[in-house]
C-alpha cells in the first residue's frame, strides 16, 4: 500500500502531498523536508529507488516538478513508478499538456484526479478513461453555473518560469 | 498562467495564488497571508450571509494557506456547510478541506458524519463517491464506528454503480486497516470474493487490494479466492495486447491487476488442486516467456509494466520455493537483468537475487553471477546499487566463495560510502567467522578489517575476534605475531591497540622468543600508543601490563616504573587511578604464584550466539541475514536461578548446589552460565612456558572480589553455533536406550524435599532441574524446570516419569510430552497431574534423556513426591489430641525412632520443617514444652489417614524420639521412616 505521495519542485518546493496514513502534522513536515533533501540530492542517472526508513521510496522527475511515492516492503517498486506516469498522464489530459502552475493554480482539481485514480493508498481505477470520465461528468454537473466565471479565470501571470514548461516536454 | 482552467474558475484565489508567487521574501508572504486571513475571518464572521460561491473560494483559500504549511484554525464549520451544499463543486471542497484538515472536534464529526450520511443515501453515485472518498481520506475510528456495517451492504449490493463499488471497496479497505474489530465479517465476505470476477475490471482492481487484505488476516475464510484469482490471472495473461481497451498499458494488458493477483497469491501455499495448480505454472511460465520476446514499445512504460509483472511472478516462485525449473528460471532472467542498461532493473535485479540466493534451488545458480556482481560493486554508480550488490554477495556467500568474496569487500570498504560502512563490516565480520576454514585467515581478515574502517568496527566485533582467539589454542600465537606486526604502523587505529592490548597480555610469551619481539619490545610498542589512547583503552592497556609482570619478570621493574608515575597513580581517572594503584601494589607484594593464579590466562568463553550477528539483526538489512541464521533467539534468561518465582531456600540451595562454581562467572559479567569447558586453560603450545612452575592454577575465586582485571571483562554474550559444525545434532528421533537406573543420589536428593516443595532437584555440568510444586486434598501440581546450562542445544530431549511396582496401583502421574530441543541456555517447563490413590512409600521415578555435542545422556532421579505431600493440617486442643492419640493404641499403628540429631536443633528450624511437613504444629498440648506435637490428616482418592507426631528433642544427647501414629499402620512408618532424616 501506497504510504504518501509528494509531489514537489525542483527548487524544493511542495506541490501537492497526499497521506495515506495517519500522521501528525509534524511528522509530516518532517518526512517531508528529509525527502525533498534526500531526493534533489540525487543525480539524474540514479536509480529510482531507494530505502528510507522501513520503507521504499519510489521517485521520477517530470520537468520541474519530483512526483515522490513512499510504498511498503512488499510493493512492486516499478508499478509504482508506473502509477506516477499514469497521474500525470491524466493530468496532462485534463488540463492539456499539463505544466507545474497548473498544478499550483488548481491544486485542488490535482486531489480529485489523485482521489478517482488512487484510493486508500491503492489503485482504484486504472483506466485513463473511466477516471477523466468520472472528473469530466463533475465538472459538467456545474458547468452551466460557473460559465461566467470562466471568463476571469486567466490572470496573467509576469516572470514565467520553468513551471510553465509542459511535464511531458523535458 | 495555465492555458486552460477547467471547471470553475475562482478568480479570487487565482489572484490569491500569484500574489503569493510574487512575494519577494519569506516575510512578504507571511503578511500577504495574514492579511488575507483576516480579510476571510471578517467575512466569515460578518452579518451578511455569504453565499455558496464565495464560502468555497474562501474554504479553498485557507486550504491553500494550509497546503503552503501554516496553520489553520478556523473555517472548519464553514467546511461543513459546504457539505450539504447541493453543487457539486461546494460539496466537493467541503470533503477536500475535511479530507485534509481533519479535526478531531466532536461535534464537528457529528455534523460531518451526518452529511456523509445523507450523501451515501442520496442513489446519486457522484456524491455517494464523494463521501466514500472523504471516509477513505480520514479514516478516522469514529467514521469506522458510524459507517464500518453500512459501507459492505453498499458494496455487495446488486444495484451498486461500478464506480460506486470501486470506492466502497477501497473505503473498506481503510477502515479495515485502522479499526479492524469493527469491520464484521458476514454474509458479504463471501460475495466479495466472488468480486473477483466481475465483467468491470475497474472493479477487480479496486476489490483485489481489500481482498488480500482480508486473506492475510483470514486466510481459511478466503481461500476460495486462489481459485478464481489464478482463472483471472490466465485470461489476462493469455490475452492479445489489445483485447483489454482501456486496461491495456503500453500494450501490457492490464499490469495493476496481474500485480495485484500475483500478490493476492502470495498469501497461500502452492494451490492443492492439480488443476488450478498447473493452470497457475502456466501463466507463470508465459509471463518468464514474455520477458525473452522483443518488446512491443520502445517506450519505457511498456518495458517497466511489463517487468512488474515478471518482478511480482518471480516474488511468488521464490514464495512458492517448490520449482526448481521455475526458480532457476527466475535467475537467469534476473541474471539477464544484472548488465541491463537500466539502473532501475540492475537494482531490482539484484534485491530478488538475494532472496533466491536463499533457496536451496536457486543458491548455485545466483552464484554463477559472482563475478557482474562484483563488478557491480565495483563500478555502479549510484550507491543504493551498490549497496544491493554487497547484500547480494552477502547472501550468495557460501564455503566455496568466501575468500574471495571477502576479500572483494575489504576492499571495497576502503571506499565505500560512509552511510553502509558499518553494516558491511559486520557483514565481512559475520562470513570471515562463518566460513573460516582456518583461523589465520580469520585473524588477517579482522585485523585488515580494523585497519581499513577502524572507526566502524564496533565493540561486538573486536570483542569476538578476541573470544575467538582464547578459545582456538591453534591460533593464539599466529594472533599474537599479526597483531604485533600491526601495532608496527605508525598511525594505527584505537580498536587496534585494544586488540592488541589484549592479546599480547594473553599471549605474548608466545613470540617473546623473536629478539625483535622480545618482552620489553612488545611491551615499549604498546606503551607508545598509550598516551593517544582514550580511557577505556588504557585501562584495558594497564591490564595487559600486569598481565606483563606475570609472563614476563624481566618487564616488572619497567612496568612498576610506568604505573608508580604520577600520570598513573594520580590520574584523575578514578578507573585509571585504582587500576594503577591495585595492579602496583599487587605486583610488589603478591608472590609469583599468586600473582600467577591471578593472572591466569583467560578460561574459554562459552559458546554463545554471535553477538556480531545479533547486531545486524538489529540493523535490520534488507537481506541482512537470512532467516535461518538467526533462529538461535531466547538465549538468555534461561536458567532457573534467574527465576523470579523461586523461594528463598531455592536459591540458597542453588548456591550450595553449584557443583562447580564457575571462577570466571562474575569477573566476566557473563550471565552465571559456567563455561562449558571447566578444563584448565592450555597454556601456549608452541612456546615454554615461562612459568611453567605456576602450575594448573586453582580456580582464583579469591581474588575476584577484587574488581581486579575487570575490564579484562569480555562481551556478555559470545560465540556463534555457527562455528560448530555439525554439532546441531540432527537425529531427532529420541534416543532408544533404556532408562538408567536412579542415581546413587536420588534418595538423598529426594530428602531434601520432604518438608518443601520448590528448589533445585538436580544440578550438574549441562543440565538443572528446578521444582514448583502445590498439592491440595489428594491432588498436586508439580513444575519442572529443565535448564540448559550450556551453550549448545540440547536434542532429542525427552523425560519420562514412571511409577515402578506396586506403585502404579497407588499413585497417579501424567505428564505433558516436552519439546525435543532445549536451546543452549534456554529453560524448558514441564507440568506434571499427580494424583493420589491411596497410601504409598516408593517414589516415581523421572527419567531424562538427551544428546549433547552427541553424546547420549541418561539419568534417572527420584520424584520428590511422598505420602505427606497430601497432609490436611488438622487443629485440636490437648484434650482431644491425647485422646485420640490413646485411640490409636495397636502396636502396628505406631511407629517409633530414635535417632541422632543429622542437623542442629535449633528450636525454629525444627517448627519450620515440621510446618513443611504439611501437619497441623500443635501449642501447648504435650505437658513438656520442649516436645513437639502435631496433627494431620492424609488425603487419597480412597481414604483419609489420620495421623499424629510427636518429636521429642534430647538437647544434651544430641538425639530425638520420634514417634507416629495413625490410622493405618504403612503410613506410620512410611512416614518415620522419611521424617528420621530431617532432623
Amino acid at each position: 500500500m501506497m504510504q504518501f505521495m509528494l509531489l514537489f519542485s525542483r527548487q524544493g518546493k511542495l506541490r501537492l502531498q497526499k497521506w495515506y496514513v495517519p500522521l501528525s502534522d509534524k511528522e509530516k513536515k518532517k518526512i517531508t523536508r528529509e525527502l525533498v533533501q534526500t531526493v534533489l540530492a540525487r543525480k539524474p542517472k540514479m536509480c529510482s529507488f531507494l530505502e528510507w526508513r522501513d520503507l521504499k521510496i519510489v521517485y521520477k522527475r517530470y520537468a520541474s516538478l519530483y512526483f515522490c511515492c513512499a510504498i511498503e516492503d512488499q510493493d512492486n517498486e516499478l508499478i509504482t513508478l508506473e502509477i506516477i506516469h499514469r497521474y500525470v498522464e491524466l493530468l496532462d489530459k485534463y488540463f492539456g499538456s499539463v505544466c507545474e502552475l497548473d498544478i499550483i493554480f488548481n491544486f485542488e482539481k490535482a486531489y480529485f484526479i489523485l482521489d478517482e485514480f488512487l484510493l486508500g493508498g491503492e489503485a482504484q481505477e486504472t483506466s485513463k478513461k473511466n477516471v477523466l470520465k468520472a472528473i469530466e461528468q463533475a465538472d459538467l454537473l456545474q458547468e452551466n453555473i460557473d460559465f461566467q466565471m470562466r471568463l476571469f479565470a486567466g490572470v496573467m501571470i509576469p516572470n514565467m518560469t520553468s513551471e510553465s514548461s509542459g511535464l511531458f516536454q523535458s | 498562467m495555465p492555458a486552460v482552467s477547467k471547471g470553475d474558475g475562482m478568480r479570487g484565489l487565482a489572484v490569491f495564488i500569484s500574489d503569493i508567487r510574487n512575494c519577494k521574501s519569506k516575510e512578504a508572504e507571511i503578511k500577504r497571508i495574514n492579511k488575507e486571513l483576516a480579510n476571510i475571518r471578517s467575512k466569515f464572521k460578518g452579518d451578511k450571509a455569504l453565499d455558496g460561491y464565495s464560502k468555497k473560494k474562501y474554504v479553498c483559500k485557507l486550504l491553500f494557506i494550509f497546503l503552503l504549511g501554516h496553520d489553520i484554525d478556523f473555517g472548519h464549520m464553514e467546511a461543513v456547510n459546504l457539505l450539504s451544499s447541493n453543487k457539486y463543486t461546494e460539496k466537493q471542497i467541503g470533503y477536500l478541506f475535511i479530507s485534509v484538515l481533519v479535526n478531531s472536534n466532536s461535534e464537528l464529526i457529528r455534523l460531518i458524519n451526518n452529511a456523509i450520511k445523507n450523501d451515501l443515501s442520496s442513489r446519486n453515485p457522484t456524491f455517494m463517491c464523494l463521501a466514500l472518498h472523504c471516509i477513505a481520506n480520514v479514516g478516522s475510528r469514529e467514521m469506522a464506528e458510524a459507517f464500518a456495517s453500512e459501507i459492505p451492504r453498499i458494496l455487495v449490493a446488486g444495484d451498486t454503480m461500478d464506480s460506486v463499488k470501486q470506492s466502497a471497496a477501497l473505503c473498506l479497505l481503510r477502515l479495515y486497516k485502522t479499526s479492524p474489530d469493527l469491520v464484521l465479517m458476514g454474509e458479504w465476505t463471501s460475495r466479495v470474493v466472488h468480486l473477483l470476477n466481475d465483467q468491470h475490471m475497474g472493479v477487480v482492481t479496486a476489490a483485489i487490494s481489500l481482498i488480500t487484505c482480508l486473506s492475510q488476516k483470514n486466510p481459511d475464510e478466503f481461500k476460495t479466492c486462489v481459485s478464481l484469482a489464478v482463472s483471472r490471472l490466465s485470461r489476462i495473461v493469455s490475452s492479445a495486447s489489445t483485447d483489454l481497451q482501456d486496461y491495456t498499458y503500453y500494450f501490457v494488458p492490464a499490469p495493476w491487476l496481474s500485480c495485484k493477483l500475483l500478490r493476492l497469491l502470495q498469501c497461500y501455499p502452492p494451490p492443492e488442486d492439480g488443476a488450478v495448480k498447473g493452470r497457475l505454472v502456466e501463466c507463470l511460465e508465459t509471463i518468464l516467456n514474455k520477458a525473452q520476446e522483443p518488446p512491443k514499445s520502445k517506450k519505457v512504460q511498456h518495458s517497466n509494466a511489463k517487468n512488474a509483472i515478471l518482478f511480482e511472478a518471480i516474488s511468488l516462485i521464490i514464495h512458492y520455493d517448490s520449482e526448481p525449473n521455475l526458480l532457476v528460471r527466475a535467475c537467469n532472467q534476473l541474471g539477464q537483468f544484472l548488465q541491463h542498461r537500466e539502473t532501475n532493473l540492475r537494482y531490482l535485479a539484484l534485491e530478488s537475487m538475494c532472496t533466491l540466493a536463499s533457496s536451496e534451488f536457486s543458491h548455485e545458480a545466483v552464484k554463477t553471477h559472482i563475478e557482474t556482481v562484483i563488478n557491480a560493486l565495483k563500478t555502479e554508480r549510484d550507491v543504493s546499487v551498490r549497496q544491493r550488490a554487497a547484500d547480494l554477495l552477502y547472501a550468495m556467500c557460501d564455503r566455496s566463495n568466501a575468500k574471495q568474496i571477502v576479500a572483494e569487500m575489504l576492499s571495497y570498504l576502503e571506499t565505500a560510502d560512509y552511510s553502509i560502512r558499518e553494516e558491511m563490516v559486520l557483514k565481512v565480520a559475520i562470513l570471515a567467522e562463518k566460513y573460516a576454514v582456518d583461523y589465520s585467515w580469520y585473524v588477517d581478515t579482522i585485523l585488515n578489517l580494523i585497519r581499513i574502517a577502524g572507526d566502524y568496527v564496533s565493540e561486538e566485533v573486536w570483542y569476538r575476534v578476541i573470544q575467538i582467539v582464547i578459545n582456538r589454542d591453534d591460533v593464539q600465537g599466529y594472533a599474537a605475531k599479526t597483531v604485533f606486526e600491526a601495532l608496527q604502523a605508525p598511525a594505527c587505529h584505537e580498536n587496534m591497540v585494544k586488540v592488541g592490548g589484549y592479546i599480547l597480555g594473553e599471549f605474548g610469551n608466545l613470540i617473546a622468543g623473536d629478539p625483535r619481539s622480545s618482552p620489553l619490545v612488545q611491551f615499549n610498542l604498546l606503551h607508545s600508543k598509550f598516551h593517544l589512547c582514550s580511557v577505556p583503552t588504557r585501562a584495558l592497556l594497564l591490564s595487559a601490563y600486569i598481565k606483563f609482570i606475570n609472563l614476563f619478570p624481566e618487564t616488572k621493574a619497567t612496568i612498576q616504573e610506568v604505573l608508580r608515575c604520577d600520570s598513573q597513580i594520580r590520574n584523575s581517572d578514578v578507573e585509571l587511578q585504582q587500576r594503577a594503584v591495585e595492579y602496583l601494589k599487587l605486583s610488589s607484594i603478591a608472590s609469583t604464584d599468586v600473582l600467577a593464579t591471578v593472572l591466569e590466562e583467560m578460561p574459554p568463553f562459552p559458546e554463545r550466539e554471535s553477538s556480531i550477528l545479533a547486531k545486524l539483526k538489529k540493523k535490520k538489512g534488507p537481506g541482512a541475514v537470512s532467516v535461518t541464521e538467526l533462529e538461535d533467539g531466547k538465549r538468555e534468561g534461561g536458567e532457573l536461578n534467574g527465576g523470579s518465582d523461586r523461594g528463598p531456600d531455592a536459591a540458597a540451595m542453588a548456591a550450595s548446589n553449584a557443583s562447580t562454581p564457575s571462577p570466571s562467572a562474575d569477573l566476566l559479567g557473563i550471565r552465571s552460565t559456567a563455561p562449558v569447558n571447566t578444563a584448565p586453560p592450555s597454556t601456549g603450545s608452541l612456546l615454554v612456558d615461562v612459568f611453567s612452575e605456576a602450575g594448573p592454577a586453582a580456580p582464583s575465586a579469591a581474588v575476584n572480589d577484587d574488581g581486579f582485571l575487570r575490564d579484562l571483562e569480555q562481551p556478555t554474550e559470545t560465540s556463534d553455533p555457527l562455528l560448530v559444525e555439525g554439532s546441531g545434532d540432527s537425529d531427532s528421533a529420541p534416543p532408544s536406550e533404556d532408562p538408567a537406573p536412579p542415581l546413587s543420589e536420588a534418595d538423598e536428593l529426594l530428602e531434601k524435599f520432604v518438608c518443601k516443595n520448590n528448589g533445585v532437584l538436580f544440578e550438574n555440568q549441562l543440565l538443572q532441574i528446578g521444582i514448583k510444586s502445590e498439592y491440595r486434598q489428594n491432588l498436586g501440581r508439580m513444575y519442572l524446570f529443565y535448564g540448559n546450562k550450556t551453550s549448545v542445544q540440547f536434542a532429542s530431549f525427552s523425560t519420562t516419569v514412571s511409577c515402578p511396582g506396586e506403585l502404579q496401583s497407588e499413585l497417579n502421574v501424567q505428564s505433558k510430552p516436552v519439546e525435543p530441543l532445549v536451546e543452549g541456555g534456554a529453560q524448558i517447563q514441564q507440568v506434571l497431574n499427580i494424583e493420589c490413590l491411596t497410601d504409598f512409600s516408593d517414589a516415581p521415578l523421572l527419567n531424562i534423556k538427551f544428546r549433547y555435542g552427541g553424546a547420549l545422556q541418561n539419568l534417572t532421579l527420584k520424584l520428590p513426591v511422598t505420602i505427606n505431600k497430601f497432609f490436611q493440617p488438622t487443629e485440636m486442643a490437648s484434650q482431644d489430641f491425647f485422646q485420640r492419640w490413646k485411640q490409636l493404641s495397636q502396636p502396628q499403628q505406631e511407629a517409633q525412632k530414635i535417632f541422632k540429631a543429622n542437623h542442629g536443633m535449633d528450636t525454629e528450624v525444627i517448627k519450620a520443617k515440621l510446618l513443611g511437613l504439611g501437619m497441623a504444629l500443635l501449642d501447648n498440648v504435650d505437658p513438656n514444652p520442649e516436645n513437639y506435637v502435631c496433627a494431620g490428616v492424609i488425603q487419597t482418592k480412597g481414604q483419609q489417614v489420620g495421623c499424629l507426631l510427636r518429636l521429642e528433642p534430647n538437647a544434651q544427647a544430641q538425639m530425638y524420639r520420634l514417634t507416629l501414629r495413625c490410622s493405618k499402620d504403612s503410613v506410620s512408618r512410611r512416614l518415620c521412616e522419611l521424617l528420621a532424616q530431617q532432623f
